[in-house]
């Protein structure tokens, strides 16, 4: 099964504390591909912060058509970024990695941020349009503040391979996949993380109900609810759906995806309303032994899962920097120093939800509401 | 030669243009005259034959011929007394002396239609080939990643919805304090959360007292002690005043047919109401006859079904095909929808049920657009009648799975799959697996199955079958006393007996299917158009119905 590894903290760090915590999960994930979506980002980006950042993989022609593309549509070049690449032996080698910052069309930059993210997210998927019949450009997200890298292999030897060991590029909150491949091709839009207009989630377990979701989501009208090359792709975009479409408070993307009994719902003082909810939105209930961890656009970290999860995810740390992963053994590479009798292990009505800063670790009872 | 023409039985029927062949056995029979007196439609009497029989006794042969009478039972070679091959005759001899035997070389279908009228009858559609829901087999298993689910221990929650249910973004709810709330105030249609196997429409006249009796009391059993909120649907005649004024009447979906039979009792025992009925069936057509209206013959309009009905005895009561004060379905859906809606206040779903098909999916996006219709019923050409042309129930008629399946990927097209719920119905348990067949359907996008035949056959011994067994229910000669109104006939049937099966045959199938979906990992939803958990050894059904071609 795939391996969860995120953090979120205080102070910004390298996303090999997270490769390295993957390491630990070794056993879990068969080195079939290395997802990273690093949040509120520092190092070189950090003077970039209201500017989208695109992130890429790409051929020449890819690249070419980016820059052709961007430029036809108004978007100004601020920054680019690239990893500085190290040959590793089992990797193949793509021909551009990079990072690039713009500055919005002149058009848009009064707009208000819900339109620039529509924008964003339609730039987004008419490169990836472009660039996916012939796999010249594979684009994972465009946003401020976020920068993503994939690549099939080890999670420690991508990590090499990106030079992220010496790269300047932190953040303060990481979420990492290293994948278990299952069902589905070994494809980097395959990989997890998938992004959103600023949801990140990653998932693992598979989805039992993938197809009735999948056909459920397609048809709410927003084409950025596509790809679907793993079936976690789902839980990013239920996500996006409830919290920003519907403008649902986060919590209630629980009782979405894991839905509890009516004689359980009848205990809440929102119990109404959650009723209403839980029949218009039944085909989003999960069903299946899958384990959520992800970030919403204000960098807000929740850790969340389904009561069929034999093994729930696990979330310990300290004042400002908590681990959320799929195995104890990661919180304890990514931080040893903590007390591991606060650990949280969330039972089937919890969430485990973390604001920005990661100061203290909120568990919300579904229960109780 | 005597010349052919002076033949005296020219012209009647050999007993090789019969349906079934009674095998007899003389030396088994004890004449007690039980199979005679039992047979339904008199294809057996008792006669006299005469007997020669040459004996001959001492060393040298001196033969003795010597005639002597014996008491036989014998087969009508009349077409209208034709043997039906129910078997009651099978059932009372005492001594295994008598059966019918299916005659595959009959030329049955070639000789009813004497005095120009054409074969009718009860029943279903006669294909005893293996129906496509049959065919269709759970190919997803849960294995290694996500682990497979326990089906005795895990908690099922088998649920389905019936009525309306609101998209997300018309929800009467706003956010206050973190919390969602809602508007007061705000009209959110009826949804009832039933189990997804619903009885279908039987209209008391159609069943007899008892076998009605039976089924009502079996699903309120179900609902008050085992928990499954089984539902049944009235079928078109109306109700009982006393299940009308009853708190069981919640169990209950009123049918409202082209005929409206019933429907004075109904509105009369309107304000007396103390529960409503679970919901509202329009009745605008049915799979085994599509384009005919309910049929209910002469025989079987007596008494109780008289005043229910609010018609004189001993007529025909033939409902017509389609609602007569109706210009069209748009004008039904805005209108009929409406008003029986308004009747219970819209606070009961009220949908419409059709026979399939092809222009299935142009009824459905019609409902699609109304925010009344609460749900839309299509019953498959294997649904059964109590009374019908032969002719409709055997080549009239669309299959179910292709057009519940082309109705859910329109609503998909849509985004109202969840909105809409589909029901369907005609051949749901056909082969005897009620349980997959429903799972089936579900996942190929059916909120609910309905059964009707195959309750008949399970819970009271229904003789029927494809191969045109008994299927007599339109004459009111139901030798098991289900489709009849005689109570020489009807006593026969234990309406505690029907009762008991019914509870079981729901228990059983509840299990079966949480060893379906235990397996592909699904306990909290029902897996409606979870199409990816289906596969078919058959590339043409697979490429139908956009599932997996397996072998």
């Amino acid at each position: 099964m795939c391996r969860l590894s995120a953090i979120t903290s205080s102070d910004y760090f390298s996303p090999m504390e997270n490769i390295h915590a993957l390491e630990t999960m070794k056993e879990g994930h068969d080195g079939s591909g290395l997802g990273l979506m690093l949040k509120d980002l520092g190092g070189p980006f950090a003077e970039f912060k209201s500017f989208p950042v695109l992130s890429a993989v790409c051929s020449n022609k890819g690249l070419r058509d980016l820059e052709e593309y961007m430029k036809a549509h108004g978007f100004k070049e601020k920054f680019t970024w690239a990893p500085s690449i190290k040959n590793v032996p089992g990797i193949e080698r793509r021909e551009h990695y990079i990072a690039k910052v713009y500055d919005y069309p002149e058009s848009y930059r009064d707009k208000p941020m819900g339109e620039k993210e529509d924008l964003l997210m339609n730039t987004r998927l008419a490169l990836r349009c472009m660039g996916e019949p012939d796999g010249s450009l594979f684009v994972f997200s465009f946003y401020p503040d976020v920068l993503t890298l994939k690549e099939v292999g080890d999670p420690l030897q991508v990590g090499e391979f990106f030079g992220l060991e010496k790269s300047d590029v932190k953040s303060k909150v990481v979420l990492a996949q290293g994948r278990q491949n299952t069902n589905y091709a070994i494809y980097l839009y395959a990989c997890h993380p998938f992004f959103i207009q600023g949801y990140g989630t990653m998932t693992n377990g598979e989805n039992t109900a993938f197809v009735p979701i999948r056909e459920f989501l397609m048809g709410r009208g927003n084409p950025g609810y596509m790809g679907y090359n793993s079936d976690s792709e789902v839980f990013t975009h239920i996500m996006h759906y409830t919290n920003r479409t519907l403008g649902y408070p986060l919590p209630y993307y629980k009782d979405i995806i894991t839905p509890m009994k009516d004689s359980e719902i009848a205990g809440r003082s929102d119990a109404p309303a959650l009723k209403l909810l839980k029949k218009s939105l039944r085909p989003l209930c999960i069903d299946g032994p899958n384990c959520v961890i992800g970030f919403t656009p204000d960098g807000t970290v929740f850790m969340v899962q389904d009561s069929k999860k034999l093994r729930p995810g696990i979330v310990g740390g300290k004042t400002g920097k908590y681990a959320l992963m799929s195995e104890v053994c990661g919180v304890d590479s990514a931080v040893p120093d903590r007390d591991k009798s606060t650990d949280i292990f969330p039972m089937k009505y919890d969430m485990v939800i973390i604001a920005p800063g990661a100061r203290e670790v909120k568990v919300w009872n579904q229960l109780h509401g | 030669m005597e010349s052919a023409a002076r033949l005296d039985q020219n012209h009647q029927l050999s007993i090789k243009e019969f349906p079934y062949i009674i095998k007899w056995r003389e030396d088994r029979c004890t004449r007690c005259g039980r199979c005679t007196a039992v047979c339904p439609v008199k294809a057996i009497e008792p006669a006299v034959n005469t007997q020669r029989t040459v004996t001959s006794e001492g060393s040298s042969p001196e033969p003795k011929v010597t005639r002597r009478l014996t008491h036989v039972v014998k087969q009508s070679m009349e077409i209208e007394r034709y043997c039906i091959g129910c078997g009651s005759c099978a059932l009372v001899c005492p001594t295994e002396a008598i059966f019918p035997e299916y005659n595959f070389q009959h030329k049955f279908y070639h000789f009813k239609n004497k005095g120009g009228i054409p074969y009718m009858r009860g029943g279903r559609r006669n294909d005893p080939s293996v129906s496509t829901l049959d065919k269709l087999k759970f190919t997803r298993i849960s294995m290694l990643t996500d682990p497979a689910l326990d089906a005795g221990r895990h908690e099922f929650r088998i649920r389905t919805l019936l009525g309306r249910n609101l998209p997300a973004e018309h929800l009467p709810i706003r956010v206050e304090g973190g919390k969602l709330i809602t508007i007061p105030g705000s009209f959110v249609p009826p949804v009832r959360e039933i189990y997804p196997i619903r009885i279908g429409s039987m209209s008391i006249g159609a069943l007899s007292p008892h076998m009605w009796e039976g089924l009502a009391m079996g699903i309120t059993y179900l609902n008050e002690v085992e928990g499954l909120p089984v539902v049944m649907c009235s079928g078109e005649g109306g109700l009982p005043p006393s299940i009308l004024k009853s708190r069981y009447l919640k169990y209950f979906i009123i049918q409202i047919a082209s005929g409206y039979f019933g429907w004075d009792e109904i509105i009369r025992a309107l304000p007396d109401m103390i529960e409503d009925p679970c919901a509202i069936e329009i009745k605008y057509g049915q799979g085994a006859k599509p384009g005919d209206g309910g049929l209910l013959q002469a025989y079987k309009v007596l008494g109780l079904i008289s005043k229910i009905r609010g018609v004189p005895q001993f007529i025909d009561l033939a409902s017509p095909p389609t609602h007569q004060t109706k210009y069209s379905i748009e004008e039904a859906v805005a209108k009929m929808i409406q008003s029986m809606s308004m009747a219970w206040g819209f606070r009961v779903p009220v949908y419409p049920k059709i026979s399939g098909t092809k222009t299935a999916r142009a009824v459905l996006n019609n409902l699609a657009r109304n925010p009344y219709a609460a749900a839309l019923c299509i019953d498959g050409e294997d649904g059964g009648t109590g009374a019908a042309y032969n002719v409709s129930m055997d080549k009239m008629g669309h299959p179910i799975a292709s057009n519940i399946r082309d109705c859910y990927l329109d609503l998909v097209k849509q985004g109202k799959q969840n909105e809409l719920p589909l029901i369907a119905a005609g051949g749901v348990g056909k082969g005897g697996n009620l349980a997959a067949n429903a799972a089936a359907l579900i996942m190929l996008g059916a909120s609910a199955v309905d059964i009707g035949k195959y309750i008949m056959q399970t819970a009271a011994g229904c003789f029927g079958d494809e191969y045109n067994r008994c299927n007599v229910c339109n004459l009111g000669k139901c030798p098991r006393g289900i489709t009849t109104q005689d109570p020489k006939l009807y006593r026969r049937l234990d309406p505690d007996k029907v009762a008991e099966r019914v509870v079981e045959v729901f228990k059983a199938a509840d299990v079966e299917l949480k060893k379906i979906f235990a397996p592909l990992g699904r306990s909290t939803e029902l897996p409606i158009g979870m199409s990816d958990a289906l596969g078919v050894a058959d590339k043409d059904i697979a490429d139908r119905l956009s599932i997996s071609y397996v072998c």
